[in-house]
């Protein structure tokens, strides 16, 4: 089949999933290109993974329609579509070798013994896993076993690969070291990577696009800046990166404006009082005068209700006397732990430059700004 | 935890002597199929093989062996596959009554075979027989098979959890078509929870004796019931111990294969 390259590689019109009175998915309308590395982020609960399951046939949709290089698969079977899986347990044979597991799509398929053992030891070699051919997976740890599943999936050559919290089960160092290898990996193979995901800086980090999940719904598909710099919903500037919300009155006496407004933590500069770090003794008090919402800067006084060290950044919590909680996030490049600390309880100035402070449109059903508890969606 | 020097041997002196409880009795059968005094004088004064030869000339004795097979491979062969079909249905599916399900098939093992037994005696000879279905060996098989399906469920079951759900469905995923999925996938991962359930099986039928004592038909006497008709004959005694001994070493056999093959040792009455 000829596929002109304008054509997606995935294409879901009006998906719909219900399980009994749950509706998992309830609506979904997603292009996604080829060669692209597309996250699928949300909550557990928010119907990602269950986009998946029907992208990859496990389930078939309760309305609605999968295309896949623009051929409608809506009613094959798994092993009727060229896409395959990256499980979030891995589901690696346990009575077979690494080998095996990576020949067993070529052994299916009745490809030549020799041509098997090629394709394996070539898909082996790309996840480094070269030297581990003849151990059985519960011998591995579970780093190479990821990677046997990635090698596994890849071997086949799909169009698309679908993955499903494949990083879930590793510890951090591991985790942000697979994440720089599965990029490398996408790009070097060039298929189209589906990759769910509960971590929005996994998602933010290593992907071409990102589709926010709420409720079964997506509720923002864009790039990561776009998706982090102008979230489209309080949900989405909650649950990508930190919530700074600003609305009703506060964002009417700060901003001067109507509406609710989303500032990221790490665009506001914190001014302390004079004993402070960065300020002199010249003046007894920070200057508390109210914003001017026309100039380059807006700023607003508040009181340090908390602070976090956190290493490399601080992280302070500032009430506003305009009644909002803002939280900040400042780099210690010249401050110690001792006078980051001693800000707590101190009155401040917050300042950030007036267009970071983002409009975010509030949807007419207002959605809880809370992560929705997770509720059994398989 | 770290127990002190003397409850250490406190607990070991006690473990000794609850084994020795056990097995010292099996032991001194054993030895007596060896003894040459009629009347199993101990010490034994000579030894001897003739009961052994004489238990092997015994046709009832032989007869009643392979009825026992028979039984044991037909309950065998039942258990196996309506314990595998309960399993998969309670591990893949969630349908109503699931846990009905699930209590039900592990019952029978619970409840006392005398109950068993006269229920299906009832059954065979009141509802079945004007069916054309009487008691015979039969009947034997199906009432073996009642408790017999309930260690290939557990084993089955346990390893179906352990394996996880979606082998199968990993499979699909890779290309395979549903029977490729089976011979690959399935039935390997299963196979050695199979052979240990099927083995336990065979052992739980090949010693029983009050359920068959119920089920038997006329004529069919299986080894452990031709055993207990024959022990209060004098003259009998020294082939018994034969017989004995060696349902002790057919019985251990499969249950130490099982043993070893299992995930978890299926509790019952083994």
């Amino acid at each position: 089949m000829s596929v002109g390259p304008a054509t997606p590689a995935v294409t879901l019109r009006g998906l719909r999933k219900s399980f009994g009175t749950v509706e998992a998915v309830a609506g979904v309308d997603l292009e996604i290109a080829d060669g692209e590395f597309f996250s699928m982020l949300g909550p557990s609960g928010s119907g990602k993974t269950t986009v998946l399951r029907l992208i990859a046939g496990f389930e078939p949709p309760t309305a609605g329609t999968v295309l896949l290089g623009g051929r409608d698969v809506t009613r094959l079977a798994p092993f009727e579509r060229d896409v395959n899986t990256v499980f979030q347990d891995y589901a690696l044979f346990p009575h077979m070798t690494v080998r095996q597991n990576v020949e067993y799509g070529l052994r299916v398929r009745k490809v030549s013994r020799d041509e098997r053992r090629d394709r394996a030891a070539e898909a082996l070699r790309s996840v480094r896993l070269d030297g581990l051919a003849d151990r059985r997976p519960a011998a591995l740890s579970g780093g190479q076993r990821q990677r046997v599943a990635l090698a596994r999936a890849l071997v086949i050559r799909p169009k698309v690969l679908l993955l499903d919290e494949p990083l879930g089960a590793l510890d951090l160092k591991l985790r942000e070291q697979m994440q720089v290898e599965l990029k490398a990996l996408q790009r070097e193979v060039g298929i189209t990577f589906v990759f769910v995901t509960h971590d929005q800086e996994e998602a933010l980090t290593m992907s071409d696009r990102v589709a926010v999940f709420e409720h079964g719904r997506i509720a923002q598909v864009g790039t990561p800046a776009e998706v982090y710099e102008r979230p489209a919903t309080p949900f989405v500037a909650g649950f990508v990166g930190t919530s700074n919300l600003l609305g009703g009155d506060a964002a009417r006496t700060v901003l001067g404006r109507e509406g609710t407004f989303s500032i990221r933590p790490e665009k506001i500069r914190l001014v302390g009082p004079p004993t402070a770090p960065g300020r002199g003794a010249a003046s007894d008090a920070p200057e508390l005068e109210l914003s001017n919402p026309t100039a380059e800067e807006t700023s607003a006084a508040g009181r340090v209700a908390e602070v976090v060290y956190a290493g490399a950044t601080t992280r302070f919590v500032v009430d506003l006397d305009a009644g909002a909680r803002l939280v900040v996030i400042q780099q210690n490049l010249t401050t110690s732990s001792a006078e980051v600390a001693a800000l707590r309880g101190t009155r401040v100035r917050l300042t950030w430059r007036t267009e970071h402070a983002v409009a975010v449109p509030v949807p007419a059903v207002p959605t809880p700004l809370v992560k929705e508890s997770a509720h059994a969606y398989r | 935890m770290t127990l002190s020097r003397s409850a250490r041997w406190l607990l070991r002196g006690a473990m000794a002597l609850g084994l020795a409880f056990i097995y010292l009795p099996l032991t001194i059968v054993l030895l007596n199929s060896f003894n040459a005094d009629r009347t199993f004088a101990w010490p034994p004064p000579r030894w001897t093989t003739g009961w052994w030869a004489r238990a092997w000339e015994n046709a009832g004795a032989r007869e009643a062996l392979w009825t026992s097979v028979q039984a044991g491979l037909g309950a065998t062969a039942i258990a196996l596959l309506l314990g595998t079909l309960v399993a998969f249905a309670v591990q893949r599916y969630r349908f109503f009554g699931r846990q009905a399900v699930s209590l039900l098939v592990v019952l029978p093992i619970a409840l006392p075979g005398i109950v068993t037994g006269i229920a299906l005696d009832t059954a065979f000879r009141s509802v079945l027989a004007p069916l054309g279905i009487g008691k015979g060996l039969f009947s034997v098989i199906v009432g073996h098979a009642t408790f017999c399906v309930v260690v290939v469920y557990n084993n089955v079951l346990a390893r179906l959890r352990r394996s996880g759900g979606n082998l199968q469905e990993a499979s699909a995923d890779l290309g395979a078509d549903g029977w490729q999925t089976f011979r690959y996938v399935t039935f390997p991962v299963l196979r050695s929870a199979l052979l240990a359930g099927g083995l336990l099986a065979f052992g739980l039928s090949f010693d029983e004796i009050i359920v068959t004592t119920f089920t038997a038909g006329p004529g069919v006497q299986t080894l452990p019931i031709w055993i207990f008709s024959n022990l209060f004959r004098p003259n009998q005694a020294p082939v018994i111990n034969v017989v004995a001994a060696v349902l002790i070493v057919a019985s251990v056999v499969p249950i130490y294969l099982a043993q070893r093959l299992s995930d978890t040792a299926s509790g019952g009455r083994l």
